[in-house]
């Protein structure tokens, strides 16, 4: 997996509550497969009009945030379906990190499979942050993991939680079936023990 | 003397192999479900060289790409090829890693959260998996089931085992008899629309209550399904005697002696007496009514009675904004009655509401009525087909003008061909009702089987209730 340490970004402000997982990829282009032009499926239907037009007023259709690579989100961002093809996309579109009040739960375990970076802030901070990037286009936000802080556009600097073994697990690139084979004894003894106490399910 | 543990406690605790600091564990997971959409899970397994550790403790079904319709052709019946291509490789992956797979012309097929309960693979106590937000269903059964993306599909595949953070709980009670004409479907859409639908976000919710406890596992199943619409981690029922009743015999439930070692371990489950939630929510059943939802997320829904609700009145802005946008993309204006509302299209299925007794309740307002829009069943898996046929029930649909399809994911994941057309309105017992989830531009409500069928005879949003007099 692709560590994440810090990164300094044009972030885009897509200041909605509620962006579920069908918005961010509709169902109907799950079956394809990741590769060239997969970028074109993220949030598909809230930036093409029917006749594959842009629509303007969609926040990654505007020029200065086009190359964005942090967006600043409404409250429960990515609630709905656990489609990982959500955060595919995001990738796609060179989405690295993003900030919300609050994620869907398995949206926000997603992001982290993937070396992304969900960072949780209050809402008036969230809210304050899309206000500074709508007002200066183009403006970038700083986001560090080791130090668990967002600087905004004026350089003010919040503080963020994240879980430490998810925080070390990321800082590191680490994968989860390493860190679970690290334990196989553990798991063959916890396996033998479970199924002769429950052996209907061996 | 131990702390008192509630259920999630005890079925979490039992599971953990191993800790990582104060919050993390590595869980054993019992049972593991794949569909067509777990194709990007294998294919990394692939790419990595791994194998599945545990081939006998995941099972596969087709049901989200199926198509519904000319079912007898197998496979020929999917034209587009990269559907078609989906629906090969879950075959061919499972196949190649010995995992039982449930094809599309298998007797057993079906949509996979009602497959696990009805071949009793599906069981109390245990750990359940699936690449699906909706897996939170199995816990209805006193299971801790929880909806996981690829990559953590991948990794259960590979190691059997599931990194977790331990959620807190909440404990949803219901309590009160519910009306005639009220079905578990409103119970829930009730909750979600008092809590919102980020109202339980980390949290697995346990319902409880007498009302609850009144529900057959069919209403159960479409309480506990809908958790993850109110953003929880998983939704539970602790089981009792009609949990059991409901599991005797099935193909996977446990036989003779273990049966009896089953039960006994069933029955430790319910939470101890005096176990703390962290959080707690009251719902009165007695006074509610049919519900319906009117926007675009799940926790916008009102009584059939109601009317369409303002935005000016909303408790934030972002509430706010999101009524707005809804009402825009629904095409309605705040103080519209409910019962105002023309439908075009009406959709009985799913993993929500496709089992038996949510056929029987849009069989009883139809038996002798005529739907005046296109309308559609997908029983929620081949069996209940099977069964709604033999009870007579498929015969009351055709005659009332739906259309008696094959059973399958349909028109709520709306990938298989089965969309609802741009502007259209639907009447849908489906769980979701986001922005282009039945089709792009789809207008979407969602309500309960019997309100689905009252929509399809009237063609408006009808309160069941003034359909049933003198019906049973």
């Amino acid at each position: 997996m692709q560590p994440f340490t810090r990164l300094t970004a044009v972030a885009a402000p897509l200041d909605i509550a509620n962006i579920d997982t069908d918005q961010i990829i509709p169902a109907r282009y799950l079956s394809k497969a990741r590769g060239p032009g997969y970028e074109r499926w993220g949030f598909h239907d809230m930036r093409y009009e029917t006749d594959g037009r842009e629509k303007p007023g969609f926040v990654l259709n505007q020029a200065p945030y086009r190359n964005a690579q942090i967006l600043v989100a409404g409250a429960n961002f990515g609630c709905g379906s656990s489609r990982e093809a959500a955060v595919y996309v995001l990738l796609a579109n060179g989405i690295r990190a993003v900030i919300a009040p609050s994620f869907g739960d398995i949206h926000y375990g997603n992001e982290l499979q993937n070396g992304m970076l969900p960072v949780v802030l209050p809402a008036d901070i969230a809210h304050k942050l899309c206000e500074q990037l709508k007002s200066q286009p183009g403006v970038q936000i700083g986001v560090d993991l080791e130090s668990q802080t967002v600087t905004g556009p004026d350089g003010a600097t919040y503080h963020f939680d994240i879980d430490p073994n998810q925080k070390e697990k990321l800082l590191n690139g680490l994968d989860d079936i390493g860190l679970v084979m690290q334990n196989i004894e553990k798991i063959e003894g916890f396996e033998l023990r479970h199924h002769e106490e429950l052996p209907w399910l061996a | 003397m131990n702390t008192p543990r509630t259920m999630f406690e005890k079925i979490w605790d039992r599971h953990v192999i191993v800790k990582r600091g104060e919050s993390e564990a590595l869980l054993h997971i019992d049972r593991n479900f794949v569909h067509e959409g777990s194709f990007h899970a294998f294919g990394a397994l692939a790419a990595e060289n791994r194998e599945v550790r545990k081939p006998r403790q995941t099972f596969a079904v087709a049901d989200h790409y199926v198509p519904t319709l000319n079912r007898d052709r197998g496979i020929a019946a999917v034209t587009d090829p990269e559907i078609r291509n989906q629906m090969e490789m879950l075959a061919n992956n499972t196949k190649k890693h010995g995992i039982v797979h449930y094809g599309i012309d298998d007797p057993r097929q079906g949509i996979v959260h009602v497959i696990g309960p009805e071949l009793g693979i599906t069981q109390p106590g245990l750990t359940i998996t699936c690449g699906d937000s909706h897996t939170s269903t199995h816990g209805a059964f006193g299971a801790y089931a929880v909806g996981i993306g690829a990559s953590q599909l991948k990794q259960i595949l590979a190691t059997q085992c599931l990194w977790q953070k331990k959620p807190k709980t909440l404990r949803v009670s219901v309590e009160g008899a519910i009306a005639v004409g009220v079905t578990a479907k409103d119970i829930i859409l009730a909750i979600i629309a008092e809590i919102g639908t980020a109202g339980a976000t980390g949290h697995t919710i346990e319902y409880a209550g007498s009302a609850i406890r009144a529900f057959s596992m069919e209403g159960r199943l479409t309480v506990c399904n809908m958790s993850i619409e109110a953003g929880a981690r998983a939704g539970m029922i602790a089981p009792d005697d009609t949990t059991f009743a409901y599991l005797a015999g099935r193909e996977f439930a446990p036989k003779a002696a273990h049966w009896d070692s089953a039960l006994e371990f069933w029955r430790s489950l319910p939470g101890d007496a005096g176990a703390r939630f962290d959080r707690e929510v009251t719902l009165n059943a007695t006074t509610l009514a049919p519900m319906v939802t009117w926007g675009t997320s799940p926790e916008e829904a009102v009584s059939v009675t109601a009317v369409i609700p303002d935005p000016a009145a909303a408790d934030n802005a972002d509430k706010r904004a999101h009524m707005e946008q809804a009402l825009r993309y629904q095409a309605l204006t705040p103080g519209t009655r409910l019962t105002d509302i023309g439908v075009d299209y009406a959709f009985i299925g799913t993993c929500t509401n496709g089992r038996i007794e949510d056929l029987r309740a849009a069989a009883a307002v139809l038996k002798g009525r005529k739907t005046v829009i296109p309308a559609w069943v997908s029983p929620g898996s081949t069996t209940i087909k099977l069964q709604a046929e033999a009870e007579g029930l498929a015969t009351i649909f055709r005659d009332a003008g739906f259309e008696w399809r094959a059973s399958g994911c349909s028109s709520c994941a709306a990938v298989n061909g089965d969309i609802v057309p741009a502007g259209k309105r639907c009447a849908s017992t489906s769980n979701r009702n986001f922005e282009g989830r039945q089709g792009q531009g789809a207008r979407t409500h969602l309500m309960s089987p019997a309100m689905v069928a009252a929509a399809a005879v009237t063609g408006k949003i009808t309160d069941v209730r003034t359909l049933m007099a003198g019906r049973p």
